[in-house]
């Protein structure tokens, strides 16, 4: 047979590709079947990642959903409650550039736990039902208080309270929560004259 | 003889110890007001036991200590609990905290105590309470809490006990008053310490630079007739640090992440030695403390014993400050401490030093120019770290680069920002990153904490509601196999019912 | 023998290593040399496609292309043969480690138009290896692929970090250290 075929040569050389194509045709597609994935198990690194506050800001139901979507593709930067921490963690993670908060989503704000005015608060459990983390204690027409240190400040309380009653303080207040912060790096960094920044300071 | 080993790196300050007359301890004076913050050591704040309008004796207990990493906090003299609120106090960050403020007057009346003679018959756990109840904390400047140090656990055995004589700090000669003038006090406390530790040798470090701390030291241990090893060795900054300690008198290393306890060696500061002898055979709690009151804007600077919670300004004042001379007061030395923002901020168990330099004695750093990569601070280094490397990540904040060359072992002594020629601030920089470190590694402990919480609530709700499906279900299967078995349909003879009723309602007309 | 290939693996490693002195496979070197784990996990995959592509080739001329005379449909069989390779190991280290994957991103099916694979390939042909020669030279072009890849991966690492000049930052400084680094490779040159 090869004889022949080396007498015809367009035949050979049609006969070699397509041999070549089906032979690997035969292989990938027993190797998809092989390898085959299921799921998508990127998006629960991800989901690590985020403050898992299920606040909502980001546009999605939750901060799984919001892991998935970024597994798909969706940008790394709409997440308020984690900021620019975790999106840096994020670029990290999937090796893409950081990008700024999308002022879309929310702006940063300093973390935050819910707390609530007892004298106003009426025994309703809407807040209950709503808060994602179970984190407020309480029962029908029994009083509701916040469990300070599961509380993620995610703010989906505030709305179905009907008497207003529950406020946001800040959480991380007081010297325990201090620590030193980076010297700040001088916009005068190529000063090689160091007398020049220090008149500059005096001035 | 025992083989002195050397540390990686160090540096050699000038001294300026001679200043402030090692030896010569004074009595300072007790002052109007005293100020107790609640928290003077490392772990969490006692809770105050007084309240206001109390009067208070001497050696009265104000605020117990809540869990295991806790110190109590004690009278330093009679008064009157004037207020229990938030006052400035001696920290980095000018911050407040909660303090319990005392209006002395003046008598000094005290509590009587009973102490424990017999401390060598004594079981070691009631000797480690009383040394709660009294409460020690570690007068070396980090203030943990002694009974815990104390307590290494089942797991590790301790064989040395050692004394850190060394105070290798400039300018601070705290501990060589003590050790000079209180000689016989530690060598008793050392060996109740020994006792509870169970250690089977005593070894005190006193660097070279003291010939008349260890000539008074020896001839104690003489005098007790006690088998204590006393081990003088070259005097170098920051030979003093525990890991450096145990490295020069023994040759071991303290694994990274560990502590002395892991290798079978407690380090105690010889204050605390005092303290817990003064607690054991007198019962007295820490009250007092020495603190070296030093500085060329003080006109007389000395030794002094002073109550705790005793104002910063109170105590300089005594010395005779002059306040033009002065451009800031530094509690703690030149290399570790901080300026104080407050001078009505309080000494605590921490306070060893008060340094009140001039212009020109101590003059403001210089601003910091880029990095030579010079590598003066890795020569420097007695952790045997890699400063500029550290430097770099700690600006870029990278945690897991920061982490893979060791941060956590820096013991922030100042030895690499002393010999950088760029006078970059790098314990700064190492301190930051340690504390965003920490700070992110406790809001990943919450955010995983609330992702279970959400996962656990989402399979409650999940489970609820198939619940209710899987009983809606069985009932309507319960009705259809009733209907099958009677061969009426429940459902059309209660339609049949509420017409028929309905007809009996209707009036006819 | 051995001793042949032993101076064939230098040659491709160092001598004439096929990044830094022959100028090909740039694209994935300079494009997933950020990050030092990304690189390492580049190194594997290139380094397992290049050797299985290369023998792949050898075996599909030697066998195929040659006794059917048709010697001049070398460059599309090794395209294909490569094409096909390049699909198999992607789907390889989609299944093993996703994160790798979803990394590397497009520069995995990249590797098919990495010039350095087609490159081999072809000078097997020109310098008439036979089947063993053929398996070390692509080893050995992978290995000192993969060996400058993870070395200015480094490099780069503590360029992120380093005081670098902001009109210099990201890629110009990439270019300048990669041409520092073939000057410094040029150094092996006369070594065999």
């Amino acid at each position: 047979m090869l004889a022949m075929l080396s007498d015809q040569p367009l035949l050979a050389a049609l006969t070699a590709l397509l041999g070549l194509g089906a032979t690997f045709g035969a292989l990938l597609g027993f190797a998809a079947i092989r390898f085959r994935v299921e799921g998508n198990p990127i998006s629960d690194q991800i989901n690590a990642l985020l403050p898992q506050t299920q606040c909502g800001q980001c546009g999605y139901p939750g901060c799984r959903p919001y892991s998935e979507a970024i597994a798909d593709g969706d940008s790394i930067n709409k997440c308020p409650p984690g900021g620019e921490e975790t999106i840096q963690a994020l670029a990290d993670l999937l090796d893409v550039e950081p990008q700024p908060l999308d002022a879309e989503h929310g702006v940063e704000k300093e973390p935050v736990v819910a707390w609530i005015r007892e004298d106003e608060c009426i025994g309703c459990t809407k807040c209950i039902q709503a808060c994602p983390v179970d984190a407020i204690l309480g029962a029908a027409k029994v009083m509701h208080t916040v469990i300070a240190d599961e509380c993620t400040g995610c703010d989906l309380c505030i709305e179905p309270c009907p008497v207003d009653c529950i406020d946001l303080i800040p959480r991380k207040e007081g010297i325990s929560f201090w620590h030193w912060s980076l010297p700040e790096d001088r916009a005068s960094r190529y000063d090689v004259i160091a007398t020049d920044a220090a008149t500059r300071d005096a001035a | 003889m025992r083989t002195i080993h050397d540390i990686h790196g160090g540096i050699h300050p000038p001294e300026r110890k001679a200043l402030s007359r090692p030896g010569d301890l004074q009595r300072a004076p007790i002052p109007p007001v005293l100020v107790l913050p609640v928290r003077q050591h490392l772990g969490v704040p006692a809770l105050p036991v007084v309240a206001v309008g109390d009067t208070v004796m001497g050696g009265q207990l104000l605020a117990e200590a809540q869990g295991v990493m806790s110190v109590p906090v004690h009278a330093p003299t009679s008064g009157t609990v004037a207020a229990i609120e938030s006052r400035p106090i001696a920290h980095a960050s000018g911050l407040t905290d909660q303090c319990i403020v005392i209006q002395t007057d003046g008598d000094d009346h005290w509590l009587a105590f009973e102490g424990i003679t017999s401390w060598r018959e004594t079981d070691p756990a009631r000797l480690v309470e009383r040394i709660r109840e009294a409460g020690i904390a570690g007068l070396g400047g980090a203030g943990f809490p002694t009974a815990v140090k104390l307590s290494p656990g089942p797991a590790r055995s301790i064989e040395t006990l050692l004394i850190n004589g060394t105070e290798c700090e400039p300018y601070i000669t705290a501990d060589d008053t003590l050790m000079q003038c209180r000689a016989d006090e530690l060598v008793e406390g050392a060996h109740i310490l020994a006792h509870i530790l169970s250690a089977d040798s005593i070894l005190i470090g006193i660097e070279d630079n003291k010939p008349d701390a260890i000539a008074r030291v020896q001839a104690a241990i003489s005098r007790a007739g006690a088998t204590i090893e006393l081990a003088t060795f070259p005097t170098k900054y920051p030979s003093g640090g525990e890991k450096q300690i145990i490295e020069i008198l023994t040759g071991q290393q303290v694994p990274s992440g560990g502590i002395p306890a892991d290798i079978g060696i407690v380090c105690v500061n010889p204050g605390t030695a005092v303290a817990t002898q003064q607690a054991i055979i007198d019962g007295k709690p820490l009250t007092h403390r020495i603190v070296t009151l030093t500085g060329e804007a003080l006109a007389a600077p000395q030794n002094v014993s002073a109550c705790l919670g005793t104002p910063i300004t109170q105590l300089l004042e005594h010395a005779a400050l002059s306040a033009e001379a002065q451009q800031r007061i530094i509690h703690g030395g030149p290399m570790m401490g901080f300026a104080v923002s407050d001078l009505n901020a309080p000494i605590t168990k921490i306070t060893n030093c008060l340094l009140a330099p001039t212009a020109t004695e101590l003059p403001l750093p210089e601003p910091a120019q880029p990095c030579i990569r010079c590598g003066h601070c890795a020569e420097a280094c007695p952790a045997s770290l890699l400063p500029q490397q550290l430097y770099w990540y700690a600006r870029a904040k990278d945690q897991e680069q920061l982490a893979e060359h060791r941060l956590f072992d820096c013991i922030e002594c100042g030895a690499c920002a002393y010999v950088c020629p760029s006078q970059i601030p790098l314990v700064q920089y190492y301190r930051a990153a340690k504390g965003q470190i920490r700070d992110s590694e406790q809001e990943k402990r919450r955010s995983d904490n609330s992702r279970e919480r959400f996962e656990a609530r989402q399979a409650r709700l999940e489970a609820e509601t198939a619940a209710r499906e899987a009983k809606r279900a069985a009932r309507k299967a319960a009705a259809q196999s009733q209907a099958a078995k009677n061969g009426s349909d429940p459902i059309q003879e209660a339609i049949e019912r509420a017409k028929a009723r309905k007809a009996e309602q209707e009036p006819n007309p | 023998m051995l001793g042949d290939i032993a101076l064939l693996l230098v040659g491709a490693v160092l001598v004439n290593n096929f990044v830094l002195v022959q100028f090909l496979g740039l694209c994935p070197f300079m494009g997933v040399s950020n990050k030092l784990e990304t690189a390492m996990g580049m190194s594997v995959a290139t380094t397992f496609v290049l050797t299985l592509a290369s023998v792949c080739s050898y075996l599909t001329y030697n066998y195929l292309l040659v006794p059917l005379d048709l010697a001049y449909l070398r460059t599309i069989s090794f395209i294909l043969v490569i094409a096909v390779v390049v699909q198999f190991t992607e789907m390889v280290v989609r299944k093993t480690s996703p994160l790798l994957h979803r990394v590397l991103g497009v520069f995995l099916p990249l590797i098919t138009t990495n010039c350095a694979v087609l490159g081999v390939a072809l000078l097997n042909i020109n310098q008439a290896h036979n089947f063993i020669e053929s398996l070390f030279y692509g080893l050995g072009a992978a290995l000192g692929f993969s060996l400058v890849l993870i070395l200015f991966a480094a490099m780069r690492e503590r360029l992120t970090v380093a005081d670098v000049p902001e009109p210099f930052q990201g890629a110009a400084i990439g270019m300048i250290t990669a041409g520092l680094a073939s000057l410094a490779f040029m150094g092996f040159a006369g070594l065999i």
